[in-house]
């Protein structure tokens, strides 16, 4: 089992939840988060007062998945993330040690496989 | 406004006098047309407000900056040059230069195109804020895609090449006048011709890049029910000061343009309701503004009871045109073609209707045994449609020939605000460093292009 973290820019989150249902990956969590990572600057303006953003807005994904899911769930990841501009977000897979369904107690694969 | 064969047939009545009594000066009326300008202007940050609600976050200001910009270059316009085309001069299609850059137009209730008992400044005024929400209308067709610049020199130019020929025809004493087409405070001239102005834009700009694959879904509900507000309070300047007098002509336009928009707020949650079993917010607003467009023709040439009818019935179509749309291929984004131009034309054709000459006394409708009138109504909408549509499309080639009116697709995934403005509706200021002042910036000058982040 691993669990799959990903980075990536707002605008794509619709593709990217599109490309994971079409690769049958139910469970996920997502949340907004801010970060930098190389990204070009981008100057705003408000009266007078420019400054430099050096946070962007970014979604975090995170997926626990079985061993056999990995891969087709970071290839739609890449899929729907990708624009090939700098800022598109990155991908980690960790291990994962244990998982548990708490509405049943089942454990580990059972626990991130979904209820059909 | 008041249909300018006014002066003409109460001429008429008059019989054999020769001359036509010239209006006195009136302190109440200049009075309540001083509140009245006040009032329509509040409109546009209005609508400002209720097309900013229904656009997602990270176009808001953009959304909002359309109406606010208005208040700019369409005020400016039409006090150089929109004014005097459209409301001066005998001719039928086109005012003449007289009034260039405000001359002529003084500070006594004489020289204006129409008799007033206002100053002719207060009334070159008061026109001009229909003018700056006219073209503001028409943004909500073209939202979260359509470049700033480009924008800007449409709407600009719109005004005086759209907007100033059809107030000329209706309000100027223009061939749709003389033709006995009666359009109290704007049906024709505002609603119509923004709408369809709105649904040539959008075919000419084409769809915004998640149109019909990703839900796109209105970001702060309550703002639009602020400029709802805002919308039906400024409308009370819109059609009751139309009367250009403090007069029972204003109060029946003022008890109309509540009486109207709450029967379309009745009926429109009754179809919500039966259809599919709730009422909405988003629903409700749109209701007032439908029930508003609908009554400005008819605002004060119909009895209260007949305006209730007026709103009720015009519920109908622009909900199913709405329901229509949200399926079809067209990005009239918020729907100002549903809501104005398919609200104008049954407001239009209603009027000649519902109108009666005991409660205008200037001419009846179907009901007062005038069914011609109805076709008549109907034919000065089909001209204020084929004008609008013809030109607006014309001056969006020309102004694309200019400069380019879509924003890229990167762009617009990152949001207008940041691309377009490089500011943000919502932002914490995490993460921002201080630049210093706007002046020491020129050597990295801000590239607002997308992929940014």
């Amino acid at each position: 089992m691993k669990l799959i973290v990903a980075i990536i820019r707002s605008e794509k989150l619709n593709d990217v939840l599109e490309a994971l249902f079409k690769a049958d990956v139910r469970g996920l969590t997502i949340s907004r988060v801010q970060g930098h990572g190389g990204e070009t600057e981008r100057v705003e303006t408000y009266r007078g007062t420019t400054v430099k953003m050096e946070l962007s807005e970014k979604v975090r994904l995170e997926i626990g998945v079985s061993d056999h899911f990995v891969e087709p769930t970071v290839q739609a990841i890449l899929a729907g993330a990708r624009t090939g501009e700098v800022g598109d977000g990155k991908i980690f897979v960790l291990p994962l040690e244990k998982v548990y369904r708490i509405r049943t107690g089942e454990q580990d694969t059972a626990a991130v496989t979904p209820v059909s | 406004m008041n249909n300018l064969r006014l002066p003409f047939f109460l001429l008429a009545l008059l019989g054999s006098l020769a001359l036509a009594e010239e209006l006195e000066f009136s302190a109440a009326d200049t009075a309540w047309m001083l509140v009245a300008t006040g009032l329509v202007l509040l409109m546009t940050p209005g609508l400002a407000f209720f097309y900013g609600g229904l656009v997602r976050s990270k176009n808001v200001l953009n959304t909002m900056m359309m109406c606010f910009s208005a208040l700019g270059f369409v005020a400016v316009a039409w006090a150089l040059l929109g004014y005097t085309l459209a409301l001066s001069g005998e001719g039928n299609f086109i005012g003449d230069l007289r009034y260039i850059f405000l001359s002529n137009v003084g500070l006594e209730n004489k020289g204006a195109i129409a008799d007033i008992s206002i100053p002719h400044m207060l009334w070159m005024i008061f026109q001009g804020t229909f003018a700056i929400i006219t073209a503001a209308l028409v943004s909500g067709a073209v939202v979260e895609r359509m470049r700033f610049p480009a924008f800007l020199l449409f709407i600009t130019l719109w005004s005086l090449l759209v907007y100033a020929p059809i107030a000329k025809w209706v309000w100027g004493g223009g061939f749709l006048a003389d033709l006995g087409a009666w359009d109290f405070a704007g049906g024709t001239v505002v609603h119509i011709n923004a709408g369809i102005a709105a649904v040539v834009a959008a075919l000419v700009l084409g769809v915004r890049k998640d149109f019909g694959r990703q839900a796109i879904l209105p970001h702060n509900v309550p703002l639009v029910l602020l400029g709802a507000a805002l919308l039906w309070f400024g409308w009370f300047g819109f059609n009751a000061g139309s009367a250009w007098t403090a007069s029972a002509t204003a109060g029946l336009a003022l008890t109309n343009t509540i009486l109207a928009p709450a029967a379309t707020i009745v009926v429109w949650s009754l179809i919500d309701l039966i259809r599919t079993g709730r009422v909405t917010a988003v629903g409700l607003a749109t209701a007032i503004v439908v029930g508003l467009v609908v009554i400005t023709p008819a605002a004060a040439f119909v009895a209260p009871v007949y305006a209730l009818v007026m709103g009720a019935l015009g519920a109908f179509p622009s909900y199913y045109v709405l329901l229509w749309r949200a399926r079809s291929s067209l990005d009239d984004s918020l729907d100002v073609f549903a809501a104005h131009g398919v609200a104008g034309i049954t407001g239009a054709v209603l009027t000649g209707v519902f109108a009666q000459e005991s409660v205008n006394g200037l001419f009846n409708g179907l009901i007062g045994g005038n069914p011609a009138q109805v076709l008549i109504q109907a034919f000065a909408a089909l001209i204020a449609v084929l004008y609008s549509g013809a030109a607006t499309f014309a001056l969006l080639k020309l102004v694309g020939a200019i400069t380019p009116l879509k924003a890229a697709a990167k762009e617009e995934g990152v949001g207008m605000d940041i691309t377009q403005h490089g500011e943000e509706a919502y932002t914490s200021g995490e993460g921002a460093i201080l630049l210093g002042s706007e002046g020491a910036v020129p050597a990295t000058k801000p590239r607002p292009v997308g992929g940014t982040d």
